[in-house]
């Protein structure tokens, strides 16, 4: 531990050197940075597929369409709007402030550090510092332990492509986080469990350090059988791509349950049980394109959640296990009992939950009865219901008719918000999150108004008052002393 | 409503005088009972459940609803000047100007602009394009509120740190609790008898106090807390909103240096630094010209200057003036006394130093180069103290101001181009003022807010709006174009076809198609 505390003291003690010397601001550097992150994905993409098998059990295309392609792609944006970006937006200031100008410069925060997860490794780690490059910092990673290989490569690759000197890398587990909380950093950015950002929060406050905290929660997608009937096998294969197409719902934004009308329900199970098998064949553990369970804990965890006798007893589909494979059946379970684990903590799994209501109005209720999660998706032409849903609940997000997709869309704010997190990136916003927003003004030493300066009198407590409200007419009037009072 | 204990409790309240009463005398006992009730943690709670079920069942919400408060506020203002200015003198001793335009009227402007524009704000923001991968569909960014917020403020500026925050919080749609300093307690009592009389008492409310009620309201979950105030406390409202995930914004402090180049026109800089320190508030403002840098050279000349123009404001006896606040009580005079007293800083005293404890009043000092490591120079000075930091080269204006804390502010008087864009690029600040002092802090086209020990988030205009918002991504997909390329099972040619997508490469995208790639 000696020798780590003293290898972040280093690291830290470099990288606040190379901002300060002010290598990192110029645009020409963030450029080539960002271009060696592309070529580094590039020329890689095999090797980076193969760790995201060995640690999650990814398909390759699984691995290009939600880590590497994505990667590639956001950064991509970035190089391509960097200058547009960094131009200083004039502020309009009113005419009372008149000659003044006034605007507002991105500056970035300094040297940041960002923390990712083990589910999406590649991605969760490299777009955040898309963000921080971008935005002229220096940045440091510690990607999660429990995707070793993912940020073992990553480890050895952002050396050998990146300026050493700003972006580096970081291996290790809980105790290598505590040490690098301890130290003051100009921004955290943290993807993982709400547990967790408790603990980066209150870690951060000791030094004032801002944090973005991508979290998660219970994602419900609602469905409408009634207004989407045309398009239900669409919306079958919506969600069960969503849900156990994307690492096996180890997910943030992963379909959490379903809600649907209580009529609807055996019709709605009877059509995801061909889909998933058109997905998965008749034996999905040997498919290779469903991701394995990342740890023995997890599957324990999700194991603890299925073996609940009441839970056991509403599975309807699936539910087999392999310890030793880390592999979990899509299961589909119609309405375990509401106060059982499952449907209180992110299942995090490919798990599926369907609760049943009498109208799907009350879905609305529902939601709003569980913390605010990162996503709500909602299957649905009742334009009613869309304007209830984004009325009257709140979450990161909102996709009607879709899943996940909010994600790929960068022209998006990427949050979330109460217990899914605070903060958001993607695209421009990933720059705005590591940049400090300055407000500049610049005043003339021309012009001076005397009624700015004490000693105080009325003359001059009527001309401000009068200024303030911008009434101009009444200002001249006053100044040719044709006017002696002002009404309070 | 609820009146907390205060801990400058008046030497004439009869509530005091019945505590000390040898005698424990029913009258002692219920004239006690009668004034005090304590602010406890059931009371907290009952409070944030009270505002929340206001705030669920949607009274927030309505557009109306947050003009009508907003409308209001604006009354307070217009009805209510005289006693806002008089609980201002007794609390600060400031001046009538003072109060009037650093504090009513600016809350004025606030609340007016926040009016016209809040349709615009409350409206969605169209999103232009979403990407090919996700095509067809159409985005957009909605505003919600956050739901239950709490805004603490400060002493110095009661009332315009107290409603500023609020405008923003009701504007959003928020449901809000005030607790105002308990450090300025004539215009926290006036606060909390104004916003009840005025405001929905359903949906905003004013919790008076100190240490103790902040601490139980700090228990509770909030869904935003806005706090204006010291570094020292920034960190423990974060680490008490941490524990329920609470987002922050923290208006705090630091040391704003003023650097003044030889080319100013040293006439109207010594004016202005004089009316952005000593006018307001007494230098106990947040981003009040802390110290100044400036050549060795030119150094005598910028004394002179800023000698002449203070007595031409505050005349030969600015202990005597009613123009200048006092400083605000016994301990903040002791921390500045003590800061005067230090060995090899009393000694580099100017001009002024004169010190009067019981009427809380310390004349406009300046200082000449003190020690960098005296307490003068190491913590935010918050009073009427100026120090000068002579440079042999105004270029080492950069060390020094790196070398220190993120301040809330830096000022640069200059008419040199290169030095200005240089400053306003490299110095890192909350804000940057060029040729003027503390003026951005009214325009509200401008984000006001720190960066790092100064503070995190900002406010004012659409500012405060959003920073009481959720902003939430709203995207609308439609049926058509369901690309078998998304499901499993996983195929080289779905890899291929994603690629070629993921490239917005169009001709790609036919070839994969057609099987000519």
């Amino acid at each position: 531990m000696e020798a780590m505390k003293e290898t972040v003291d280093q690291s830290l003690r470099e990288m606040r050197e190379t901002f300060a010397s002010g290598r990192t601001r110029s645009v020409k550097w963030r450029k080539a940075q960002l271009g060696a992150i592309i070529e580094m994905v590039k020329d890689n993409e095999e090797k980076m597929s193969d760790v995201l098998f060995q640690d999650l059990g990814k398909h390759s295309t699984e691995a290009f369409r939600d880590e590497l392609g994505f990667v590639m792609r956001s950064a991509t944006t970035a190089l391509n709007c960097l200058d547009k970006w960094v131009v200083p937006r004039k502020s309009n200031l009113p005419l009372l402030f008149y000659p003044a100008t006034g605007k507002v410069i991105s500056e970035p925060y300094g040297t940041v550090l960002v923390l990712s997860s083990w589910n999406f490794p590649i991605s969760l780690s490299l777009d955040p510092m898309i963000g921080a490059i971008a935005a002229g910092n220096t940045v440091l990673l510690k990607a999660s332990e429990l995707s070793p290989n993912a940020s073992a490569l990553l480890a050895k690759l952002i050396p050998s492509y990146l300026d050493t000197k700003a972006i580096k890398v970081i291996e290790g587990g809980p105790d290598v986080a505590t040490i690098l909380l301890q130290h003051q950093w100009d921004k955290i950015f943290f993807t993982g469990s709400p547990k967790i950002g408790k603990i980066i929060m209150a870690a951060a406050a000791e030094h004032l350090t801002p944090v973005t905290l991508e979290l998660g929660g219970k994602c419900p997608t609602i469905i409408d059988h009634h207004s989407v009937s045309k398009d239900m096998k669409s919306v079958v294969k919506r969600i069960s791509g969503g849900k156990w197409g994307s690492c096996s719902g180890q997910a943030c934004i992963s379909v959490d349950y379903v809600l649907v009308e209580q009529s609807f329900a055996s019709t709605l199970i009877d059509m995801f049980k061909p889909v998933i098998r058109s997905f998965f064949g008749e034996n999905p553990k040997e498919s290779g394109c469903l991701a394995k369970i990342v740890t023995k804990k997890h599957f324990q965890r999700l194991s603890r959640l299925l073996n609940d006798p009441r839970v056991k007893a509403s599975i309807v589909y699936g539910g087999s296990m392999d310890e030793e494979k880390l592999y979990v059946e899509p299961t589909i379970l119609l309405d375990p009992p509401l106060d059982s684990e499952i449907m209180n903590e992110e299942i995090f799994g490919p798990i599926l939950p369907i609760i049943t209501l009498r109208d799907i109005q009350e879905s609305i209720g529902f939601i709003k009865s569980k913390p605010k999660p990162l996503a709500i998706y909602a299957f649905t032409k009742d334009e009613n219901l869309k304007t209830r849903i984004l009325s009257e609940t709140s979450s990161g997000s909102v996709t009607f008719n879709d899943l996940m997709i909010q994600y790929m869309c960068d022209a998006l704010p990427f949050g979330g918000v109460g217990q899914s997190g605070m903060g958001r990136y993607h695209g421009k916003y990933s720059f705005e999150c590591f940049s400090h927003e300055k407000a500049i003004m610049e005043g003339s030493l021309a012009m001076d108004l005397e009624a700015r300066y004490p000693p105080w009198n009325n003359f001059k407590l009527n001309f401000i008052r009068l200024a303030f409200r911008e009434a101009y007419f009444k200002l001249v009037l006053l100044m040719l002393g044709l006017t002696k009072g002002v009404r309070k | 409503m609820i009146i907390g204990v205060r801990s400058n409790v008046k030497e004439d309240n009869p509530a005091s005088l019945g505590i000390r009463a040898q005698s424990l005398s029913v009258f002692a006992y219920v004239s006690v009972y009668v004034m005090v009730k304590v602010f406890q943690a059931a009371d907290a709670t009952d409070l944030v459940t009270e505002l929340r079920r206001s705030f669920d069942d949607g009274v927030t919400r309505g557009y109306e609803w947050r003009v009508t408060q907003l409308k209001k506020l604006l009354l307070i203002c217009d009805n209510h000047e005289p006693e806002i200015v008089s609980a201002l003198h007794d609390d600060l001793g400031k001046p009538e100007l003072e109060s009037s335009v650093y504090e009513v009227a600016l809350l004025r402007n606030s609340i007016n602009l926040a009016v016209k524009q809040l349709k615009d704000w409350m409206a969605p923001d169209k999103v232009a394009k979403t990407s090919l991968t996700t095509f067809p569909a159409s985005a957009e960014i909605v505003y919600e509120p956050l739901g239950v917020v709490l805004v603490i403020s400060a002493w110095n500026y009661p009332f315009l740190l107290s409603i500023d925050p609020v405008i923003g919080a009701i504007s959003a749609g928020n449901a809000v609790v005030l607790k105002p300093s308990e450090l300025a307690p004539a215009s926290s009592s006036l606060l909390a008898k104004l916003l009840e009389q005025y405001l929905d008492s359903s949906a905003v409310r004013v919790v008076e106090g100190a240490v103790t009620e902040t601490t139980l309201l700090l228990e509770q979950k909030w869904d935003k807390i806005f706090y204006t105030g010291s570094s020292r406390i920034g960190r423990i409202i974060m680490m008490a909103a941490a524990k329920h995930l609470t987002p922050v914004v923290l208006e705090l402090g630091g040391k704003s240096p003023v650097v003044i180049d030889s080319d100013t026109n040293l006439k109207i800089t010594a004016k202005r630094i004089i009316a952005g320190k000593w006018g307001c508030n007494n230098g106990q403002a947040c981003i009040s010209p802390d110290y100044i840098l400036t050549t060795k050279e030119f150094s005598p000349k910028v004394i002179d200057a800023l000698k002449q123009e203070l007595e031409a404001f505050y005349g030969k006896n600015p202990m005597e003036s009613k123009d200048m606040s006092r400083i605000v009580n016994s301990n903040h005079f002791d921390r500045l006394s003590k800061m005067l007293e230090e060995k090899e800083v009393s000694d580099k005293i100017v001009y002024g130093g004169q010190k009067n404890r019981d009427k809380l009043k310390i004349a406009p000092t300046i200082l000449v180069d003190v020690p960098l490591d005296s307490q003068i120079m190491s913590e935010e000075i918050f009073g009427p103290l100026l120090p000068i930091i002579t440079l042999n080269n105004l270029e080492e204006c950069f060390d020094v101001i790196r070398s220190r804390p993120k301040p809330l502010a830096a000022y640069l008087f200059t008419q040199n181009q290169k030095l200005k864009e240089r400053f306003a690029l490299t110095v890192s600040a909350g804000g940057i003022v060029v040729n003027d002092i503390a003026v951005h802090l009214a325009v509200p086209t401008l984000p006001f807010g720190g960066v790092g020990e100064s503070g995190m988030g900002s406010y004012h205009g659409k500012f405060s709006f959003d920073a009481f918002s959720h902003k939430k991504a709203v995207l609308y997909k439609s049926f058509i174009g369901d690309a078998a390329i998304r499901y499993p099972p996983y195929s080289t040619g779905k890899l291929r076809l994603l690629k070629a997508l993921v490239n917005s490469n169009i001709l790609e995208i036919f070839r994969v198609i057609l099987g000519l790639s």
